[in-house]
């Protein structure tokens, strides 16, 4: 049952870094679009495509949480008390960054967008950063299973590092081939290129700080390093190989294909991360089983997960439809 | 004294981050609170105006459904991002807590958790649909984003009620919840009227609110239909929402009168248990006595056990090392005074509202205008912010010393790890830079509505003074 409720948890991770991932990443092509003409019509396409789901893919970070704290509460508590300071800055990051993309929206001169938007796009970098560390510092099994771990080396080390970096660029790619998809369904070839090589700039270095993370890996977590090449090896391949393929059907086929195999990447590597720590829920240490809420709050929480699927995911779907045809927001 | 001695040790006692603890955790909630009315009531009356548009052809009640929709928008949006916030601090700022209850105590989260995200994706759906959906489908996925908001509330609600009156677990001697009853957890002894107590508030709150904006309009001279519209549709619900409070706040009190004696006897700054006990109106607990305060004979058994003979415990029956500080109870009592007060002069308000109805029954469409009753809806808005503020800290502060009645102290449950004062600050600061952000976005809303209802020869900058199924412009022209 406790693994029941760990797989709804980390499903919740997976959709959390796929969905919140991509909103994020646009942020990043916010801050990076360049000066207020030039990166206007890249922006534009940001706002557009990000404000009428950013808010339901926030939701999955709650749902994360929510599931930890109800399914595995002591594995929370030594969490939070361990990487309270990257969670405490994620947390006000959170509300930089709705607040800034919800503002600026509204807003009319430039110079109060330019403030919005800043702090819109600044803290989608460092969110994910903070977030990716927190999950390096959990996966290298520096949180006690007691908590209060070391504040500092707990999320400022090498595996978190590797984590942060990752994760920054995981979404920025994810966001990039999203937005190339939608430049590609409104037939703006411009922007369509302006993102394509973005997508692919993001993709290399990714798999190239990927490579590099093996070593990093070898080095300060061998354990996590041991599990991904064995157990979790297949979701390694599967990542690289829906990446890849991404990337060479960028041009060519549908853009809802693509953004499929950009969701596949993304998701097997962090369901990689899930399996290669199995039956761990620390990293290193404190099994599942052991950190597990009893079992009736388990199954409370498994009916809710079967009414979030039968009920959430098909008005998210409904959502996401509408958004993707242009039935949401205004023409252009 | 020598109990004001023993809770002097007491608080002595303390962990230093309590009371940054307990400041942040209760300035976030407070902050989030005023936020909740707007996505779960504004919304509701925001569908009532949809509905009226549609059904009598009233283009201008729908250009007050889809302005309502924009505002409710970016306030959703502050609370979804503040609430996430809360998230978190109950986790870094109460690991204790969520250590030891999570596996009961997170349940109605869960459930939460649910009607949140249906919340997310329906407003965001109704929001950016009214271009292009049409109008009977738009309007009908307004209806679970109202749903949504109840069921969300009420969840969070219920677990509120779980660390005033908790029950559905079993601890095993090392105080581990080693059994849980979801059910027992989420339908607590205290849920059925604090849930509603809490809805019927943000219906008020949302309603009396919205209503004086443009009651504030009308008294500057802009007495427009719309103007009048906007004031009647929320003020209608906040009157009507108003005498059942009363009805169920009366019960609420005497719950918690039988469940929480505790909280009871700080509502009623009592000392001493007793019969025939007066009720106190005002007055501040200085040692050990109740000052300057006006006393109504039996009214405090009266209203609790409508009998003049009815025992209420006093703090005496507290045991001395739970017993709340003279500051604690002095809170609650002045906190639940003015939430009661409050509510009395906005039933009045509600029933003049009725009889100035009845009054113009035979007149349709027309709305009161009058300039006293228009000032009073004016400051109704903040009034029933402030008792919901109140009300809020009755509940709170009145369950102190305990986190968890009977099973947690706070004390016990606040983080020894960081500091929090600097999480603190940083919040306080990022919150105030959050509050001017929403009031500048809501008035930058507020002048954009006003340039299309006073066209300046230009016709219509907005481009949607006309067409209410139509154009929206906040989004076309935010990036123009």
């Amino acid at each position: 049952m406790s693994t029941v409720a760990a797989v709804v948890l980390f499903t919740g991770v997976v959709a959390y870094a796929v969905l919140g991932g991509a909103d994020y990443g646009a942020g990043f092509w916010d801050l990076t679009a360049g000066g207020e003409r030039r990166g206007r019509e890249p922006r534009h396409l940001v706002d557009e495509s990000l404000a009428p789901v950013w808010e339901a893919n926030h939701v999955w970070l709650i749902f994360c949480l929510v599931m930890l704290w109800t399914g595995f509460p002591t594995a929370f508590a030594a969490i939070m008390t361990t990487l309270y300071i990257p969670l405490g800055l994620a947390a006000l990051g959170i509300v930089v960054r709705g607040a800034g993309f919800a503002f600026r929206k509204v807003m009319v001169r430039t110079d109060e967008q330019r403030v919005a938007g800043a702090a819109f796009a600044l803290s989608s970098l460092l969110v994910p950063y903070f977030l990716g560390a927190v999950a390096g510092g959990i996966a290298s099994g520096r949180v006690p299973p007691g908590g209060h771990g070391d504040p500092l080396t707990s999320w400022v080390n090498p595996t978190s590092v590797l984590g942060g970096v990752l994760a920054v660029l995981v979404c920025a790619y994810t966001a990039a081939v999203f937005l190339t998809a939608e430049a590609r369904r409104r037939s703006d070839a411009g922007l369509e290129t302006w993102y394509r090589r973005r997508s692919v700039a993001t993709a290399v270095v990714t798999g190239a700080v990927a490579l590099a993370g093996l070593f990093v890996l070898r080095a300060d977590a061998p354990r996590l390093l041991d599990g991904l090449l064995s157990r979790a090896l297949p979701l390694v391949v599967l990542s690289g190989a829906c990446g890849l393929a991404a990337l060479l059907l960028l041009r060519r086929a549908a853009p809802r294909l693509v953004q499929l195999l950009a969701v596949g990447a993304v998701a097997a590597v962090v369901a990689g991360w899930g399996v290669a720590q199995y039956p761990d829920l620390l990293g290193t240490h404190t099994t599942i089983g052991a950190a597990a809420a009893p079992e009736p709050t388990l199954w409370a929480l498994t009916v809710v997960a079967a009414v979030a699927l039968a009920v959430v995911v098909p008005a998210m779907a409904l959502l996401f439809v509408l958004a993707e045809r242009g039935s949401l927001g205004a023409p252009h | 004294m020598t109990d004001l001695v023993q809770v002097a040790d007491v608080l002595a006692a303390d962990p230093e981050q309590l009371l940054p603890a307990r400041q942040m955790m209760a300035f976030t909630l407070g902050f989030h609170i005023i936020l909740v009315p707007f996505g779960v009531a504004l919304t509701a009356m925001m569908l009532i105006a949809n509905w009226r548009g549609l059904r009598r052809d009233d283009q201008q009640a729908l250009v007050l459904a889809r302005r309502w929709s924009q505002v409710s928008g970016v306030l959703f949006a502050v609370g979804a991002v503040s609430g996430t916030v809360l998230s978190f601090e109950l986790g870094l700022l109460w690991p204790g807590l969520m250590g030891r209850f999570g596996a009961a105590f997170g349940i109605p989260f869960a459930v939460e958790g649910l009607f949140f995200f249906l919340e997310a994706v329906f407003v965001a759906i109704y929001i950016y649909g009214w271009r292009r959906m049409r109008p009977w489908p738009h309007f009908w996925t307004g209806v679970p984003v109202v749903l949504s908001g109840i069921g969300g509330t009420s969840a969070v609600v219920a677990a509120n009620a779980w660390m005033n009156q908790p029950d559905g677990f079993t601890l095993d001697d090392d105080g581990q919840v080693v059994d849980v009853r979801p059910l027992d957890v989420f339908f607590n002894d205290a849920f059925g009227y604090e849930a509603v107590h809490m809805l019927l508030a943000a219906y008020m709150v949302a309603g009396f609110t919205i209503a004086g904006v443009y009651a504030v309009g009308m008294l500057r001279g802009r007495r427009d239909r719309l103007h009048r519209l906007g004031l009647v549709i929320p003020l209608t619900v906040a009157a009507i929402a108003t005498p059942v409070q009363f009805l169920v706040g009366d019960i609420a009190a005497r719950e918690v009168f039988e469940q929480e004696p505790a909280k009871f006897a700080m509502i009623e700054a009592l000392t001493e248990t007793g019969t025939r006990v007066p009720e106190v109106l005002g007055g501040v607990l200085v040692d050990g006595e109740v000052r300057y305060g006006l006393e109504i004979p039996l009214g405090a058994s009266l209203l609790a056990g409508l009998d003049p003979d009815t025992e209420i415990q006093g703090l005496d029956a507290i045991a001395a090392a739970n017993r709340p500080a003279a500051r604690l109870v002095n809170t609650v009592h002045v906190a639940f005074q003015v939430m009661v007060g409050i509510g009395t002069a906005l039933l009045a308000l509600s029933a003049w509202y009725a009889w100035l109805w009845w009054r113009r029954r035979r007149q349709p469409d027309r709305m009161p205008d009058d300039r006293w009753f228009l000032r009073c809806v004016a400051v109704s808005g903040v009034l029933a912010i402030i008792a919901l503020e109140a009300g809020w800290v009755v509940t709170e502060v009145g369950r102190q010393p305990w986190i968890v009645v009977g099973q947690l102290r706070t004390a016990d449950a606040v983080t020894t790890a960081g500091n929090v004062w600097l999480f603190y600050g940083a919040t306080v600061a990022l919150y105030a830079a959050l509050a001017f952000g929403t009031a500048h976005v809501l008035r930058i809303l507020r002048r954009r509505w006003r340039e299309v209802a006073d066209p300046p020869g230009e016709g219509d900058p907005g481009g949607e003074g006309d067409v209410p199924y139509g154009p929206s412009r906040a989004r076309s022209d935010a990036r123009a």
